[in-house]
């Protein structure tokens, strides 16, 4: 019964189509190069130090022993940083950035979580740099924690930094404060709006800290020449993002830093800062070896972003008919150890489903003794998505609506205005909800005790960006596409696709390539489910650069203006001879003859992204004697705007439902009262395995995006986003209690039972 | 971690010999599923690992209806479970076997090795408690048997002493309308560590309808396995009835001393031992009359 549909309004000739991967055979016979594949002549095996307290200061630090350890070649610390020679005056108003950036990438004077690197050894081997590593003495006085984000917000909470203050909508407090940012969104009348409703409802909601949990641990491989030329190899979504990162920090020229992107294991929006990278550098420098750095599976999940624990208060006015009339929310978000959690991302989306006439959003910004948080697939949208949704599931109940026909009662639509300011476009939630109230899984009742269905909406921006594509013409009639988006998703494929659409060839005629950042354009991340709208875009237009040329060229063989020249579907024409015509294959090999090779070029930052939503179905059954969930069904309904490849859209709806599940269920960061995480292994941080999983059904809507030629929107972030509530209300209907805290357990529920 | 020497000897001579050579500081390997991971972790140390693959006695797996069935410390759980004679005569056995872990992990691990390991939620022991199993173990000294339940002293702990290898376990051959059962709880579906976990097994009379005896075990809810023997002795000569299988759930709740950890709280694994020992003698209930 499962099933897969695809709801297409435009039929193109090589975009929509589900083609073979181009990375395919090297992935599925171990030949794919990752990053801890990398073997170089002379390469030394490296290990970082860190901090076993969650909250400590360093009193001292002796690397004595450990750089005289057998086969040790380089012993680095926070001392070994340019930052550490830099004064506060040099520096100025960067200062206190750099400080956070750098004291993150080794701790000089405080450690702020455990797993926080505090120094680094390089050795001739794994073994011997790990021996190494327990030689180094650091003196610690161990303070107390602020773990969670409303203990962290109390005045007399621990204080992480001694020189962070809260910027409150654009003021800086008179005290130093955990609480690094408060700010605000409003429109309206929030007051007016809640005397207008017949119901009010307002609840508080707990998410814990969750782990992206990728595969494949963080590595960096590092050589740092004599001629001050800095070659890396890492895993990561965004090399010319580390080129940045790794040269900010080193104050080293982004010119002389070289960054390879080797294949990616999962990333998720956890593969984007510089952690190793810098220190893998700092060793290379120091020992003049290459220095090869790899992560174990516990310091990926005590040192690298996990998502933001939150606390956050939604209150909503509604009319007896199920209009929304005020929303007034609080979301506080753990920023980890240093500033910056995406809490103004989880803003922005909390109401953007809706046609909200006044609403206000306060949003904190909080710094805790945890790893610093990174982006995880939409980041801010999944957390604020379970309050709002669950909130809105309560008032459907309480007026007995249906809650697909209440969402559209009130969904967002062309015209609408978020409560943070843009208008939208035209974006497909109607369509969504219509094509899920149309699914044979919404109209089949749900039937069984200790049974509950959800349905929740989701929203993400999608991003536009930088990105750059070259397009080379062989002599044999195919093209070379050389980009800079690192391929997590099969976007070698979706670009490949729009290259050969707009040229008019087959789609394997177009062979792509990811390379290192001397080898093309600012390109940036892989993320913010940009690069098939983005890197798609840029080939699109060095694709028509390279017809532009053929034309040109046609025009010179032919010796007739290139205005009589035409080029459509493949073929170069004369507008009236029709004499004069040649393939775009039989011109490819007269290029070098005629003029030399032709290769079309783009930069681009395309301004046209295009907003996308989900909504999703889930049918589960609790056992009321464990607690234990079990998900029977579940359907998730998207808008691609244009799935360029079906496929991997549907693999990308599938795998966000996924990690959703995982977030909702079972996974959470577990720490002592010492603050120290005690699950960091994928035994005990608990992700869904396959057999914990239904087949997941997939519906792509397109309702085409008028801000790129294809219609494409985005498609790798929403999906995560509606099955936090989705699950959350499915579990509430089944148990007749309200669950409030993310995950909800077996425990949580026989507690509630 | 540092170097090791590693050793594969060919006969239990051999093994003992090198175990007693290195005394604390050798382990043994059998499927390696614990000891590789504990070794890589930093969680435990050796100087020398003895892999015991090579040694016949350690990889049989035999069956008759008069001695029971003996299954050597390395036998890994795939052949176990695929095993005829287990699959027909210990079911509760099965049940153990083929929950370890995930297929690729059955494919290794060893119920030896699960026994040696003595992690308190380790998967295989209650059943081999609640089945009357005994620990062959070999040593520079000779041999001797140890009842399964006497074997785990403390988490990671056990009664072998330096020098000696666990050889094989022996289960009796099954009573007639007997039957027995394993259930664990985990959030997930596989791979996974109890949250807490039960080991059944009743004899039952001719009749099917009352308890002649019965044995029960807990996992991951004290520092070792738990023989429940008030539990289990509490049926014996009783009608089979929801009321006998409640109290001896009971009493089984009493016998679990918990603690709070990332996995489970003290009130959720009490509660679950609960609901675990009524379904696992509900399952053996039915195995030992021929229903399932």
């Amino acid at each position: 019964m499962t099933s897969n549909i695809v709801l297409s309004e435009v039929e193109y000739n090589v975009v929509g189509k589900r083609h073979l991967r181009p990375d395919g055979v090297d992935k599925v016979t171990g030949r794919a190069q990752y990053g801890a594949d990398i073997r170089l002549a002379g390469l030394l095996a490296g290990k970082v130090l860190r901090s076993p307290h969650a909250h400590a200061r360093i009193k001292s630090i002796d690397t004595t022993a450990a750089a005289a350890g057998p086969g040790v070649h380089a012993v680095v610390t926070a001392g070994d940083l340019p930052f550490a020679a830099l004064t506060r005056e040099e520096l100025g108003g960067d200062y206190q950035r750099l400080k956070f950036a750098n004291n993150h990438v080794l701790a000089a004077d405080k450690v702020l979580f455990k797993g926080h690197p505090v120094a680094a050894v390089a050795a001739e081997s794994q073994h011997l740099a790990e021996e190494a590593v327990k030689l180094i003495r650091v003196e610690y006085e161990v303070l107390p924690p602020a773990m969670t984000v409303r203990e962290a917000m109390e005045p007399d909470a621990p204080l992480l930094h001694d020189d962070l203050y809260t910027s409150e909508l654009g003021q800086l407090s008179e005290r130093p404060s955990n609480i690094a940012a408060h700010m605000a969104f409003a429109t309206g009348d929030v007051e007016l709006g809640l005397t207008q409703a017949d119901l009010v409802v307002e609840r508080e909601y707990q998410t814990a800290s969750v782990h992206q949990g990728y595969i494949e641990p963080h590595n960096a491989t590092a050589f740092w020449n004599a001629d001050g030329q800095l070659n890396i190899w890492c895993s990561t979504q965004g090399p010319f993002v580390v080129r940045t990162n790794v040269a900010d920090i080193l104050r080293h020229p982004v010119s002389r830093v070289k960054v390879t992107p080797m294949e990616i294991g999962g990333g998720f929006g956890g593969k984007i800062t510089a952690y190793l990278e810098p220190i893998a550098a700092l060793l290379s420098q120091k020992s003049g070896r290459p220095v090869k750095l790899l992560m174990s599976r516990t310091e990926v999940f005590e040192a690298s972003g996990p998502a933001p624990g939150t606390w956050m208060k939604v209150k909503l006015g509604v009319t007896r008919e199920g209009r929304i009339t005020a929303a007034d929310i609080t979301l506080a978000f753990e920023a980890g150890a240093y500033p910056g959690s995406p809490v103004m991302q989880g803003a922005a989306c909390a109401l953007a489903c809706y046609d909200v006439p006044n609403g206000r959003i306060n949003g904190y910004d909080v710094v805790v003794n945890k790893p610093k948080t990174a982006a995880y697939r939409a980041p801010g949208s999944p957390q604020a998505a379970f309050a709002v949704e669950s909130v809105i599931d309560e008032i459907c109940e309480e007026l007995g609506l249906d809650p697909v026909e209440f969402r559209l009662r009130n969904a967002a639509k062309e015209g609408v205005r978020r409560v943070e300011g843009p208008v939208y476009r035209r974006v497909g939630l109607v369509e969504c909800l219509e094509a899920a109230r149309n699914h044979d899984h919404y109209r089949t009742p749900l039937e069984g005790e200790n049974r509950g269905r959800g349905v929740a909406a989701g929203f993400w921006f999608n991003r536009g960006f930088q990105s750059s594509v070259n397009l080379t013409v062989n002599p044999d009639g195919t093209v070379n596409l050389i980009e800079g988006s690192v391929d997590i998703g099969g976007s070698r494929a979706t670009i490949a696709q729009q290259a050969a659409e707009t040229l008019g060839i087959a789609y394997d005629e177009v062979k792509p390539t990811v390379v290192d950042t001397d080898s093309i354009g600012y390109t940036m991340v892989t993320g913010g489910s940009r690069t098939t709208f983005a890197t798609g875009w840029a080939a699109i237009e060095a694709a028509e650069d390279v017809k532009r040329q053929l034309v040109e060229r046609a025009a010179k063989i032919w010796d007739t203006p290139i205005e009589d020249v035409e080029y459509a579907d493949g073929v170069l024409s004369h507008k009236s001879d029709p004499e004069l015509r040649m393939t775009f294959k039989e011109l490819a090999r007269q290029l070098l003859g005629t003029g030399g090779g032709v290769t079309g070029v783009s930069n681009v930052d395309p301004a046209g992204e295009g907003n996308s939503f989900g909504v999703h179905i889930v049918d589960l059954e609790v056992d009321p004697d464990t607690g234990k969930v079990t998900i029977l069904r579940y359907t998730a309904v998207q808008d691609a705007g244009k799935a360029v490849h079906p496929s991997y859209v549907e693999g990308q709806m599938q795998g966000g439902v996924v990690q959703g599940i995982g977030w909702a269920l079972n996974e959470e960061y577990f720490f002592n009262d010492q603050g120290q995480m005690m699950n960091s292994s994928f035994l005990d941080y608990r992700m869904p395995t396959a057999l914990d999983l239904p087949m997941i059904d997939t519906v792509i809507v397109e309702v085409a995006n008028p801000g790129h030629p294809y219609g494409v929107r985005g498609v790798g972030e929403v999906p995560i986003v509606p099955p936090l509530p989705a699950i959350g209300s499915a579990i509430s209907h089944a148990i007749g209690s309200r669950m409030r805290r993310l995950p909800v357990t077996p425990g949580a529920i026989l507690e509630a039972l | 971690m540092e170097a090791i020497e590693y050793t594969t000897p060919k006969t239990l001579a051999e093994a003992v010999q090198a175990m007693a050579d290195k005394g604390d500081r050798a382990r043994a390997l059998a499927g390696g599923t614990d000891l590789l991971v504990q070794l890589r972790g930093g969680r435990r140390s050796a100087d020398l690992i003895v892999d015991v693959k090579d040694v016949p006695e350690l990889n049989q797996i035999s069956y008759d209806a008069q001695d029971g069935l003996t299954i050597g410390a390395a036998a890994p759980c795939y052949q176990i479970y695929q095993d005829p004679a287990v699959a027909a005569n210990y079911p509760g056995l099965v049940d153990s076997a083929s929950l370890i872990g995930s297929i690729q992990i059955q494919g290794r691990a060893s119920l030896g090795g699960n026994l040696c390991n003595s992690a308190p939620s380790a998967d295989a022991i209650p059943v081999m408690i609640a089945l009357g199993a005994v620990a062959n173990i070999a040593g520079p000294n000779g041999t001797r048997q140890v009842a399964v339940e006497d074997f785990c002293t403390g988490p990671g702990r056990n009664v072998l002493e330096s020098g000696e290898v666990l050889v094989s376990v022996t289960m009796p051959a099954p009573q007639a309308n007997s039957g027995a059962s394993y259930l664990r709880f985990i959030p997930r579906n596989e791979m996974d560590i109890a949250v807490a976990g039960v080991g059944s097994s009743v004899v039952l009379d001719a009749s099917g309808q009352n308890f002649v005896s019965a044995r029960i075990s807990l996992a991951s809810v004290a520092p070792t396995p738990v023989f429940c023997r008030e539990a289990g002795a509490s049926l014996s000569g009783k009608a089979v009835s929801d009321e006998a299988v409640e109290a001896a759930a009971q009493l089984a709740m009493a016998d679990a001393v918990p603690i709070n950890d990332m996995r489970g709280t003290v009130r959720q694994r009490i509660h679950l031992v609960g609901v675990l020992t009524r379904r696992t003698l509900n399952i053996a209930i039915q195995r030992a009359r021929g229903e399932e």
